[in-house]
């Protein structure tokens, strides 16, 4: 059990360490930020400064090809679709008094779960797990494509099927539509 | 202490670059549309051919006043041109001009994967600023960059994956290793998907949809004035800059040419990348514009149909040569 802080010692972090722990609290700010900004378009570009945290920290964990991705898909794809909204809608520049929902507390008691069953969910799984971060590159594209594809094959299909799903789901609702309007 | 300054001298190379490149490209653009347009405004300043009108353009950028809008969103408004400038300046670093090891700012593993992701960002700039103006034009000319963007990045990220999955590796000087003559007709359709889709997110002409001028002014630029709008110009030439080097170096084999690849590889670099800037400048002055409808029909139904076909075909021969 005691494996990880014998060899390492937690009382004598690296550079790499400090560095993960500031990110990881800027991140959480900006995430904190995000959801209780009452500015609609702020809350978009802060939620770029969280994702973007997030790929940092996934490269000081030297899973680079999940880091570049998580860039190129959330906030290179997910934002700028989450911004084309909010610009059809009437986003003012300045405060939506109208922006909060009333539903904070079941919203705070949502996160507050999600976030304990992840923590435990990882901590469960990793226990005395420790990178080095010395050595070579662990997360690089070529371990990560033997990964997803030799052990992780069944769930990767299952997840395309998923979206696959929400595509055709979308493409039914948008017609819908149409025939309504003729 | 020698690594520090390794990495040290190799980022301003790869700053000097990103400051000199862009400019010769804004300059080269001044004087083929002069000529092919018979211009003859451009061709004044300086005296000798009008070579000092880039000097000229820069002077009257620095003197202009910087304005911001009344009900503008201050703080997004000044950040946006360098949310727009500064993604070309990264990207620049993970491209390799020559076969050696000190010819790349730094080689990144997962090379097409961070150039693609980091232009991506660079799209924000001009989001913040359609929407941070306070003004209609911009709102419209935000929106289009966004339905823009959304649509071309597929095909270019589709055509990009079939040069991965041909090389075999992600890594940018890994695919210009794998390179063999014989892929240029091979990747041809991938080539032209990969470039009209870096042209359509760059707004350049025929796509300049978004920062129409007869119809939305300037599009999410139109608050701009002085140095904030010289550093949005300026994003739009590194950007190409940026997508004609990753064409050769993805599609045009990089540093391989016909003759003198050992010392000369670099010279090839540069020689197609300023080929294709010679194509995108020749574009703007010999296509009409676009329209918005015309813009997302050609993504959707050409281009990506056309990247897919290219991957199969690319899966295809891969698995035959085997």
């Amino acid at each position: 059990m005691n494996l990880a802080a014998q060899a390492h010692g937690f009382l004598s972090p690296t550079g790499v360490e400090i560095a993960f722990v500031l990110v990881g609290i800027a991140t959480l700010g900006a995430a904190l930020v995000t959801v209780t900004t009452r500015q609609l378009v702020h809350a978009a570009l802060w939620l770029v400064v969280a994702l973007g945290g997030l790929a940092v920290e996934y490269l000081l964990l030297t899973a680079e090809f999940i880091a570049w991705v998580q860039v190129l898909i959330y906030v290179g794809s997910v934002v700028v679709l989450l911004l084309f909204g909010l610009m059809l809608t009437k986003a003012p520049i300045g405060r939506s008094p109208d922006a909060d929902s009333g539903n904070r507390p079941v919203a705070l008691a949502v996160a507050v779960a999600a976030a304990a069953a992840l923590v435990w969910v990882v901590v469960d799984a990793f226990r005395t797990t420790w990178i080095d971060l010395d050595g070579p590159a662990q997360g690089s594209t070529s371990v990560t494509g033997e990964f997803l594809f030799q052990h992780w094959v069944l769930p990767f299909e299952a997840l395309s099927v998923l979206l696959l799903a929400a595509l055709v789901g979308a493409i039914v609702l948008s017609r819908k539509k149409k025939e309504d309007e003729n | 202490m020698n690594d520090a300054l390794d990495v040290a001298v190799r980022l301003l190379i790869v700053f000097g670059v990103f400051l000199v490149l862009p400019l010769v490209v804004g300059q080269t653009e001044h004087k083929v549309m002069a000529h092919m347009q018979g211009r003859l405004g451009p061709m004044y300043a300086g005296g000798f051919h009008g070579w000092a009108q880039l000097v000229a353009d820069g002077v009257k950028f620095a003197q202009k006043e910087d304005v911001v809008p009344k009900d503008a969103d201050r703080r997004i408004f000044q950040l946006a041109p360098a949310v727009a400038l500064l993604p070309y300046l990264l990207v620049l670093v993970a491209i390799p001009i020559g076969p050696s090891e000190g010819a790349v700012g730094q080689v990144v593993d997962a090379g097409i994967f961070f150039v693609l992701a980091v232009m991506g960002v660079g799209v924000l700039g001009s989001l913040m600023a359609g929407w941070a103006s306070a003004n209609k034009f911009s709102l419209l000319g935000g929106l289009r960059t966004a339905a823009q963007l959304l649509a071309y990045e597929l095909p270019m990220l589709l055509a990009a994956a079939s040069v991965a999955m041909a090389a075999g590796t992600v890594s940018l000087p890994g695919i210009l290793n794998a390179f063999e003559w014989w892929w240029l007709p091979w990747q041809i359709i991938g080539a032209l998907v990969f470039f009209v889709a870096g042209l359509a997110e760059l707004q350049r002409p025929p796509f300049d949809m978004p920062v129409a001028d007869s119809e939305i002014i300037f599009g999410a630029y139109t608050e701009y004035t002085g140095l904030r709008f010289a550093l949005f110009l300026l994003a739009e030439y590194a950007g190409i800059v940026v997508l004609c080097g990753l064409t050769t170096v993805l599609f045009l084999g990089g540093w391989h040419g016909p003759f003198g690849a050992d010392g000369l590889g670099w010279v090839w670099t540069l020689l197609k990348t300023a080929v294709l800037a010679f194509v995108v400048i020749w574009l703007r002055v010999s296509y009409p514009r676009l329209r918005e409808d015309q813009l997302q029909k050609l993504a959707w139904t050409t281009l990506v149909p056309l990247a897919l076909a290219q991957i199969a075909l690319t899966g295809i021969v891969k698995v035959a040569i085997q």
